[in-house]
């Protein structure tokens, strides 16, 4: 699925953590992030996307499978 | 015939108290090695008792003054932007003003929080183009560390207080102020303020309870719309006057917080050796944080003529700035 494979892709680049350790359930701060490492990532989303995350959305994301999910639904919606 | 505004003279002044991380670890549940990593702060000046901000301002408008070989007399217009005045009324324009010795000009405060100085000079950049006005003095300060929650560990290890200043005129040749650019989105007012103490929530002992007189920062959507804004507005001068990012001698960002600065750096393709940042020794001082760095860099001779130097801004409103400055 292209949008999985571009969220990992983006975990793995900001977050500089190898491809292995990104699973579904991995939350972004056992990954190493912290809170504006995960707001870097959360815009890096937005930019690749092309989606905007509301403030009250964006704490609800917190692992690799939630952004999935979110990114997917937004897209369908868009 | 005047082809641009020009900035002039430079000056700038801290307290020279230091107030460290270690310091910080004894007030409020925090670590050096927290401030460090998250905001690349290690130490803040913080004016003394009896100290209040029309005095900061006065010993950076001094020097600036002096190296643009200015008298205070033969200013025509102060600019002071700050968020954190002697008084609620009169101006601290008006302190400064007769503190100087300056003459009867004009003078007034202005209120665009951490992008202050840039909306500052863009103002003073059009009463010399337009042959209105031939000395401006513009000066940014903040005594910020009056307006902190000191409990509030977010905030009280974040903020400064300093003060920057720049004597503008007009310059014949093309030196001087390239582009400027000013934006506001009041649809995130809540995300940096000070509630209390306005006309909307009157100063009462309820409002001193609910510590509604210190600022209040929603610092991860900040960071989200600071990197963005600062990324846009750097981008926006680029294009607009048709240069690239090769072209710029230093870029300077509000020193806001490091994380910020390297994102913007980051998105923009800027080397990193192109951003300057004294963000580690003065903290984050809002709108005295660029004049103070424009001083540094200037006073230790790393301006050469000709220099595109781009500034940015973000700060509470949320405002952004932009301005390109050829030395």
């Amino acid at each position: 699925m292209e949008i999985e494979e571009k969220v990992k892709s983006l975990v793995v680049d900001k977050l500089k953590v190898d491809a292995e350790q990104v699973r579904l359930d991995s939350k972004f701060n056992d990954l190493g992030a912290d809170s504006l490492e995960t707001m870097d990532l959360i815009m890096a989303f937005e930019d690749a996307f092309q989606i905007t995350i509301e403030d009250q959305d964006m704490a609800k994301i917190t692992t690799v499978g939630e952004a999935i999910d979110f990114i997917k639904q937004k897209k369908a919606t868009a | 015939m005047i082809k641009r505004a020009r900035i002039v003279g430079t000056g700038s002044y801290v307290p020279d108290k230091i107030l460290t991380n270690q310091d910080l670890e004894k007030i409020v549940d925090t670590s050096d090695e927290w401030i460090t990593t998250r905001t690349g702060i290690k130490e803040r000046r913080i004016a003394p008792e009896g100290v209040y901000t029309s005095i900061l301002a006065m010993e950076a408008a001094k020097k600036a003054l002096e190296q643009a070989e200015v008298s205070p007399k033969e200013l025509d217009l102060i600019i002071c932007s700050t968020i954190s005045p002697d008084q609620p009324l009169p101006s601290t324009a008006a302190f400064i003003q007769h503190g100087l010795g300056a003459n009867t000009c004009g003078a007034f405060d202005m209120a665009a929080a951490c992008s202050g100085f840039l909306y500052g000079i863009t103002v003073a950049e059009q009463f010399i183009l337009t042959g209105k006005y031939k000395r401006i003095l513009v000066i940014g300060v903040e005594l910020l560390s009056r307006v902190m929650d000191w409990e509030d560990r977010a905030t009280c290890i974040l903020f400064a207080d300093g003060a920057g200043a720049a004597v503008i005129m007009p310059s014949e040749d093309d030196r001087g102020i390239v582009h400027t650019i000013m934006h506001i989105d009041g649809a995130f007012t809540d995300y940096l303020h000070i509630p209390g103490g306005g006309m909307r929530y009157v100063s009462s002992h309820e409002t001193l309870n609910n510590k509604m007189h210190f600022v209040k920062m929603r610092g991860n959507e900040l960071f989200k719309v600071a990197t963005r804004f600062m990324e846009n507005v750097s981008r926006e001068i680029m294009e607009q006057t048709k240069i690239s990012i090769d072209d710029i001698k230093y870029f300077i960002p509000h020193q806001a917080n490091q994380r910020i600065s390297i994102a913007v750096a980051e998105r923009l393709g800027l080397p990193m050796e192109k951003l300057y940042s004294n963000i580690d020794r003065i903290g984050n001082t809002s709108s005295a944080s660029i004049p103070i760095a424009l001083d540094e860099l200037n006073r230790a001779y790393k301006l050469d003529k000709g220099d595109l130097i781009l500034l940015a801004s973000f700060g509470a409103g949320v405002t952004w700035a932009g301005v390109l400055l050829k030395w």
